[in-house]
């Protein structure tokens, strides 16, 4: 229900129900290079099922036809070809275009045939030739450079607003996790891929850093000043940032996804094969890795990348030592432990932060 | 404290929104009375944005690449005439053309929607491009006042070396120079030069080459007639020229041929740069010969840079015409010209374009030109709006279930950059060509949870506020000033990739990109000026403000429990929920519910309100198992900004 819902969230805000992302990593970590190498092995041996668009096709020009529907010619080529989904279009007023995969001498013969039945003309209003690729090799080279010098520009860009390159790297790291796996679900599904499953890729390219921006940002401002305090470690500080962050990722999730598995329900079920249905698989799929990815993979990357940093692997081996004495003293006080992880007073505590006098009203100066 | 800093005035800020949105479709509805969209002007403005090829149709142009000497067309040129015309049409706007090749040696070219006589030309024209020296400049009409052959129209453009080379050159040939002078008295009158036995012409500059029957042909020309303004005539390259200016604007006497278009390597166009490496708002055409070309012109550069005007001009001739006449400012040593003068993006792009394709030696042939339909059906487009518009009832549905009052505030939100994102593609699709395709729709329907969820980033940075205690006001600021960081931020980082894709790819991923970072843009502006000046005056309702349970913001919901200093020695303390039904209940409020973590404030009843710190303490101390001291004021009065 809402109200519970909204009281998860306020005790995942207060830290008062914390899960243990950032500790549990290495169950994370193994289960999305699993994931990677899975999807890659899939890319690898299944391989994508490329369309006309990429691999060029045949196509077919009906000539002199007085009824100019196009199911004729899908119905007319799926009888020689099951499976295959022609592009079909009116040329002038009387003529069909059908464009289909390559096809052998021997099958454009037979399409040629079924064509020509199918709209009752003679076997020489068909003409057939071959037709490259719309999406050919300078298009693709044009977009893989475009790619990268995006991705090395957002590096950048973020390692400049982090004021740290960790983040910067473990964002780049998600994003890579993302787009493998969809990539590998895509070809695992075995659709065809089109310009439209292109460009839902590139959109999770955008989806993808963005939302790991916003947890991150979270991140920096939970653990600034972090090494000023003896409380609780980067770890926690950062665990606390995702819990805190983990409303919103998921409100956020649900927002995105549900206009895209309408799109995807509706391409899938009503229209069958084409641009609609491809783009919304490529971004589902993506949505749901990201989302995944933004919480359990980015921020326990970066801490685990923080973690090598001489000063704040020292901090949290102080910090556990001075924990565990206090916990000593107090023997097996609830409370007392909840204390020592910072954790007190409905609200986190902010580092470096004295809770004395500054916390009693000011005089207002006029 | 930047949110108390500069008083904010919400509802200027909201009808700053109303007069730019209205000012958005006003330019739609001048463009409509204006330039309205019709058969003869597909160009036009409409109040629906254009479709591209996969929703609307288009033409079909089938093209076979000729060459003038019987050459052998290779797949090279082939690919190489593909990209040329993509990036013709590509430099047009931002429509969605399709291009491939067709068998062995065709390409099949696919246009939306009506195709204008004028782009056709532009992608067929044939690349027969020279470069020629102009002789003499003349007015577009026929002569009878020999007075008016000296105007120079085209002056303005002037080529430079884009080196470092300095013009050094410019009193080379000292024994021209001297025989040039004289010619340039005698150019005065024409007469003077018809009357002038015609020698030997010493270089392709020389005035000698206008003989009688060359300036009577000049004077002659009309180029106001249309029909002089076709060109393709076919002409000796090595005899002068008489033609006119693409537009009709002047009428030239050219030399003979000194450098074909195949000796241009590329050109491009953009900004100039001037010596400091600045970039000014000029826009200009780079210049870039092959080896061969840069020496050619090199020598043509050192010669023209010391005539006297106008014959210090080249005339760049294609297709029979001139379509730049820049002149020669310094000589030009590296084989990197840049052509300066007037330019719009529009004109710059389409000179580069020009010159481009005359690098190209191929022609082009219309094989045929059909009408195309729709390559998706209709039922397409209509199913991706009706799943779009599925998609938006169940973002509204949720955002009500989750956010309560706040979700109508999400729903006007994603209304509002709706009707903004509308209005953008419809002025674009008039003034820059752009067309939206099915993939530019699906982009459009994703980008609605890319939009709400800055939303969602601003409400739970306000409910978390909320939580910490504050007011209802006092979140709403505080919770700004901390999501805007985050909101700016991630749409920096999304402005960023549609942009890079926009400047590197082509063909559909431009399209799409384009549509990525404008809705980018637009959820900026809604969540900048409508979403926040919006909550920040329903925090001023009673609705919001008091946090009644249907407005989302109740901070009973969000767990408030922590006291709150309210001035004057007295706390508030906001009621739990178990507080508040034991109220209605009319018993004795029993606050043993709240989670025994948190501090418990020494309140009994539910009075907490309006008590004085000594009316706390005496209850304090009746209080016979007295809970722990209170705590909760800690979080009150944090320093707002840290950073």
């Amino acid at each position: 229900m809402a109200s519970g819902f909204a009281q998860w969230g306020n005790d995942l805000y207060t830290g008062r129900r914390s899960y243990g992302i950032v500790a549990g990593r290495k169950k994370f970590f193994a289960a999305s290079i699993i994931a990677v190498v899975l999807a890659l092995l899939v890319v690898t041996f299944k391989g994508f099922d490329l369309g006309i668009e990429f691999r060029g096709g045949s196509e077919f020009v009906v000539s002199n036809v007085d009824d100019t529907s196009e199911q004729t010619a899908i119905d007319a080529v799926q009888d020689v070809a099951p499976g295959e989904v022609p592009k079909v279009s009116v040329l002038g007023g009387d003529s069909i275009r059908v464009q289909t995969e390559k096809l052998t001498t021997g099958e454009l013969e037979t399409m040629s045939d079924s064509l020509a039945d199918a709209y009752g003309v003679s076997a020489e209003e068909v003409t057939s030739t071959y037709i490259g690729p719309v999406w050919g090799k300078d298009v693709s080279a044009a977009a893989l450079r475009a790619l990268v010098i995006f991705l090395l520009f957002v590096a950048v860009v973020m390692a400049v607003y982090f004021r740290s390159w960790r983040m910067s790297a473990a964002a780049i790291l998600a994003l890579f996790h993302d787009v493998v796996i969809t990539a590998g679900v895509y070809a695992l599904i075995g659709w065809e891929v089109t310009p439209a499953t292109v460009i839902g890729f590139l959109t999770i390219l955008g989806y993808s850093v963005y939302d790991t921006v916003v947890v991150f940002d979270k991140v920096r401002e939970n653990t600034k000043g972090v090494l000023d305090q003896s409380r609780s470690t980067y770890a926690e500080r950062a665990n606390l940032a995702v819990n805190q962050t983990l409303v919103r990722s998921i409100n956020t999730s649900v927002v995105a996804l549900l206009p895209v598995s309408s799109i995807l329900f509706i391409g899938a079920f009503l229209l069958g094969a084409g641009t609609l249905r491809d783009i919304a698989l490529a971004l589902f799929i993506g949505i749901v890795a990201g989302a995944y990815s933004s919480i359990f993979l980015a921020t326990p990357l970066e801490v685990a990348l923080r973690e090598r940093e001489p000063k704040i692997k020292a901090h949290t081996e102080r910090v556990l030592t001075e924990r565990a004495a206090r916990a000593e003293e107090s023997g097996d006080d609830a409370d007392a432990a909840l204390a020592a992880a910072g954790i007190e007073g409905g609200a986190q505590l902010i580092p470096g932060h004295h809770r004395g006098n500054s916390s009693q009203p000011r005089r207002r100066r006029r | 404290m930047a949110s108390t800093k500069s008083r904010t005035r919400p509802v200027r800020t909201l009808v700053v929104l109303g007069a730019l949105i209205v000012a958005l479709f006003a330019s739609i509805f001048a463009g409509t009375q204006l330039d309205a969209k019709s058969e003869d002007n597909p160009g036009g403005a409409s109040w629906s944005p254009e479709l591209a090829l996969d929703l609307q149709g288009g033409t079909q142009l089938i093209l076979s690449p000729v060459t003038d000497d019987g050459q052998e067309v290779t797949d090279e040129d082939i690919n190489q005439s593909i990209a040329v015309i993509r990036q013709r049409i590509d430099s047009s706007g931002v429509a969605e053309a399709e291009i491939a090749r067709q068998g062995d040696s065709n390409i099949v070219v696919g246009i939306p929607g009506e195709v204008s006589q004028e782009t056709i030309d532009l992608i067929v024209t044939p690349a027969q491009m020279t470069f020629r020296p102009v002789l003499s400049v003349g007015s577009p009409l026929p002569a009878e006042d020999p007075d008016a052959e000296t105007e120079t129209p085209s002056s303005e453009e002037s080529a430079d070396a884009t080196g470092d080379e300095s013009a050094d050159a410019a009193t080379e040939d000292s024994a021209d120079a001297t025989t040039e002078d004289a010619e340039a008295d005698a150019e005065d009158g024409a007469t003077d030069a018809a009357t002038e036995p015609a020698p030997e012409p010493t270089d392709p500059s020389d005035l000698a080459q206008i003989t009688p029957e060359v300036q009577a042909e000049f004077d002659a020309l009309d180029c106001t007639d249309p029909t002089n303004l076709v060109g393709g005539e076919p002409s000796d390259p090595d005899a002068p020229l008489v033609t006119c200016d693409q537009d009709g604007f002047a009428k030239y006497i050219l030399g003979p041929v000194e450098v074909e278009g195949s000796d241009i390597d590329h050109a491009t166009s953009g900004l100039r740069t001037n010596s400091q490496g600045i970039q000014t708002n000029e826009w200009a055409v780079n210049l870039t010969f092959t080896d061969e070309g840069a020496d050619t012109f090199q020598g043509v550069s050192e010669r023209l840079v010391g005539l006297p005007s106008p014959q210090n001009q080249f005339g760049i001739v294609l297709d029979g015409l001139v379509i730049s006449a820049p002149s020669m400012n310094a000589v030009i040593t590296n084989g990197q010209a840049e052509i300066s003068g007037n330019f719009t993006r529009e004109s710059s792009a389409t000179l580069a374009s020009q010159l481009n394709f005359g690098a190209l030696p191929l022609t082009f042939e219309v094989q045929s030109q059909e009408q195309i339909s729709a390559t998706l059906g209709a039922d397409q487009l209509e199913k991706g709006l009706i799943a779009g518009l599925i998609g938006l009832a169940l973002v509204a549905v949720y955002s009500l279930f989750q956010y309560r009052g706040l979700g109508l505030v999400t729903v006007a939100s994603l209304l509002i950059a709706g009707l903004i994102t509308y209005g953008v593609i419809t002025l674009l699709s008039w003034t820059y060509g752009y067309r939206l395709s099915l993939p530019g729709v699906a982009g459009l329907i994703v980008a609605i949870g890319i939009t709400a969820d800055s939303f969602i980033v601003y409400f739970e940075r306000v409910r978390d506020e909320l939580r910490d205690g504050r007011g209802l006001t006092a979140a709403v600021d505080r919770g700004w000033s901390r999501a805007r960081r985050t909101i700016v931020a991630s749409d920096a980082v999304n402005f960023l990739a549609a942009a890079i894709l926009y400047l590197l790819a082509v063909g559909g991923v431009q399209g799409f990109a384009f549509t990525l970072g404008l809705t980018t843009l637009v959820d900026l502006l809604v969540v900048f000026l409508f979403t926040h000046p919006l909550l920040q005056l329903l925090a001023k309702t009673k609705f919001f403000g008091e946090g009644h349970p249907g407005s989302g913001l109740d901070p009973r919901r969000l767990g408030v429990t922590s006291v709150r200093y309210a001035g004057r020695g007295t706390t508030r303390r906001a009621k739990s929920r178990d507080d508040l039904l034991s109220l209605d209940d009319g018993a004795t409020t029993d606050a043993s519910d709240t989670p025994a973590r948190l501090p418990q404030p020494a309140t009994v009843g539910g009075g907490a309100d309006g008590m004085t710190i000594a009316e706390r303490r005496a209850a304090r101390r009746r209080e016979a198992d007295a809970e722990p001291p209170v705590d909760g004021d800690g979080t009150y009065a944090q320093d707002e900004e840290k950073n």
